[in-house]
């Protein structure tokens, strides 16, 4: 757990960050999102002090971090920046093992890691620890990047816009490559970002900035559907429904349909098309508006119809705004 | 008679004199690099720190003026110190190779990107160890680019010596151009260019060992 307490920093008369709060609980991802220059980044850099705060404190698992030393704090801490920064003088296993090494670790235990880490980031460990980093693609790059900051296993990572810099196609990749490692290490996150749409797919917890204070702290779904300000509305952008609604999945409101008279019980029709449990309703809907129609089929892997997903369910869904969607 | 069979024949003609004044030459160059390594590494290293960064302008500009005045006002500055004799001629030479290799240690390493410095003190390197395991490391290639340079200035000028009394292949030089005798001139002006050669390729042999693959591979 990470608890942000009253933090503020000040270059003179010059207020960068202003009284910020928030707390993200244990294994959870915090998106810091909002425009350039609206103190985001500071606020991530006061947190392992790479930029001194002015006040406020910083609490991790409930200690206060001013009580270590930046070193240790750091450390302690994963970080992972935007131009990777992996050292083009040292191997990939090396780069891995940089925190491990500075803690003094046995040699073999940290290779042994270094290895287990690449398996974590889909790296052959055989292909890829005796390389240097300049034989690597963006991507790979900040696979390795990711394995680094996760090497001795800090209970924190703070990500500075990591995947700002690989290219769309990529950046979804490693973005769903990311969320499937979260799942098995669990890391409490603390992710910058000024990409809306990375923010809603990775966040359990948006902290909208906004001149160097909280707009708004809430799941996607509170930004999305319940944004408090203008400034939160504008900002999470006017096709904000649409966005909320990749937030769900088809499994969500699908549903069995009444026997009809050209078939068994929720089977499909000729001409229905199907998507599959997992998709989420924006792009389910986009299917229906392409394919105009009003309902789809649901089918699992095994190709079995478990139901059909209505537009009007879907309307339904997005017309109240006070219901929690996800 | 080809030029190359010329040279060998010059060469010859002196053989015993080049072999003992190029270890004489050597010498001299060997000491006074040396010493100018152990001032010049960290004096670059010093100026690169951020917070030296006005102090290091007027530093520089103390080292270029060492530059330009000409080696011959050098050793003979350096005479009046220490008398005649290697000593003086080691100073000189000193003086003359700080230059380069001071200005490429702080240039090179003030080109390591930063946000490989970012990175290192995000994951917790002291100040210390962002210098020896980050910043020195890349910045290997051009600090051996400023050594070579400086080494090859220092052999060149190295014949100078022989006017202070402290031997090397100028005895050849001075002497050949005293008596006429082009033969002793060039057998010494040939060891000299032989000599700069070795000591540049012995470099680029250090040069390989110590700069990371991870660099050369990127850099090619």
């Amino acid at each position: 757990m990470i608890q942000i307490d009253n933090l503020s920093k000040k270059y003179g008369a010059i207020t960068a960050v202003e009284n910020v709060s928030f707390t993200v609980p244990e294994g959870k991802i915090c998106v810091l999102l909002g425009p350039s220059g609206c103190g985001k980044t500071t606020t991530l850099k006061m947190i392992n002090r790479l930029i001194p705060p002015t006040s406020g404190r910083v609490l991790i698992g409930g200690r206060d971090t001013a009580e270590l030393d930046t070193v240790t704090l750091r450390r302690s801490i994963g970080y992972v920046i935007q131009q990777v920064g992996l050292f083009p003088n040292m191997t990939i296993e090396d780069n891995i093992c940089v925190v491990p090494d500075l803690l003094g670790w046995d040699k073999a235990k940290s290779r042994k890691r270094a290895a287990e880490l690449l398996e974590v980031v889909a790296l052959d460990p055989a292909k890829f620890a005796k390389r240097f980093p300049c034989e690597l693609s963006g991507g790979q790059q900040q696979r390795v990047g990711v394995a680094r900051a996760l090497a001795a296993d800090p209970p924190v990572m703070l990500m500075d816009e990591p995947f700002g810099a690989i290219d769309p196609i990529n950046r979804e990749a490693i973005q769903d490559e990311f969320m499937r490692i979260q799942r098995q290490v669990r890391k409490t996150v603390l992710f910058v970002s000024h990409d809306i749409d990375e923010a809603v797919k990775m966040a359990d917890y948006i902290a909208l900035f906004n001149m160097g204070r909280i707009e708004q702290f809430g799941t996607p779904d509170d930004l999305l559907a319940r944004p408090v300000s203008d400034f939160v509305a504008n900002f999470m952008g006017n096709d904000r429904i649409l966005r909320r609604l990749s937030l769900l999945r088809a499994a969500d409101i699908v549903r069995a349909d009444a026997p009809r008279p050209d078939g068994g019980p929720g089977s499909m029709a000729p001409g229905d098309v199907a998507v599959s449990p997992g998709d989420d309703l924006r792009q389910v809907l986009c299917l229906m508006l392409e394919q105009g129609r009003d309902r789809v089929a649901c089918r699992d892997a095994q190709g079995a119809v478990v139901g059909f997903v209505h537009q009007r369910d879907i309307l339904v869904r997005l017309g109240d705004n006070n219901a929690t969607v996800a | 008679m080809g030029a190359y069979d010329k040279m060998v024949a010059w060469l010859q003609n002196y053989w015993g004199e080049v072999i003992y004044l190029s270890l004489q030459h050597l010498y001299i160059v060997a000491v006074s690099s040396a010493l100018a390594i152990i001032v010049a590494v960290p004096a670059g290293i010093w100026m690169s720190r951020p917070r030296n960064q006005r102090r290091a302008l007027a530093f520089m500009q103390v080292l270029n003026v060492g530059q330009a005045v000409p080696k011959l006002a050098l050793l003979t500055l350096a005479m009046t110190l220490v008398g005649v004799g290697a000593p003086a001629a080691i100073i000189a030479l000193w003086v003359a190779t700080i230059l380069p290799i001071t200005v490429n240690t702080y240039e090179g390493l003030r080109a390591v990107p930063p946000h490989l410095l970012e990175a290192a003190e995000g994951l917790g390197m002291t100040p210390r160890e962002i210098l020896l395991r980050v910043e020195i490391p890349n910045a290997l290639a051009v600090m051996f680019a400023g050594l070579r340079t400086a080494l090859a200035i220092n052999v060149g000028t190295a014949p100078l010596a022989f006017l202070v009394g402290g031997g090397g292949l100028g005895e050849l030089i001075f002497t050949g151009i005293d008596l006429n005798d082009y033969g002793m001139m060039l057998a010494g002006a040939i060891a000299t260019a032989g000599l700069a050669m070795l000591v540049d390729m012995l470099c680029g042999l250090a040069q390989r060992v110590s700069v990371s693959r991870g660099l050369r591979l990127a850099a090619s």
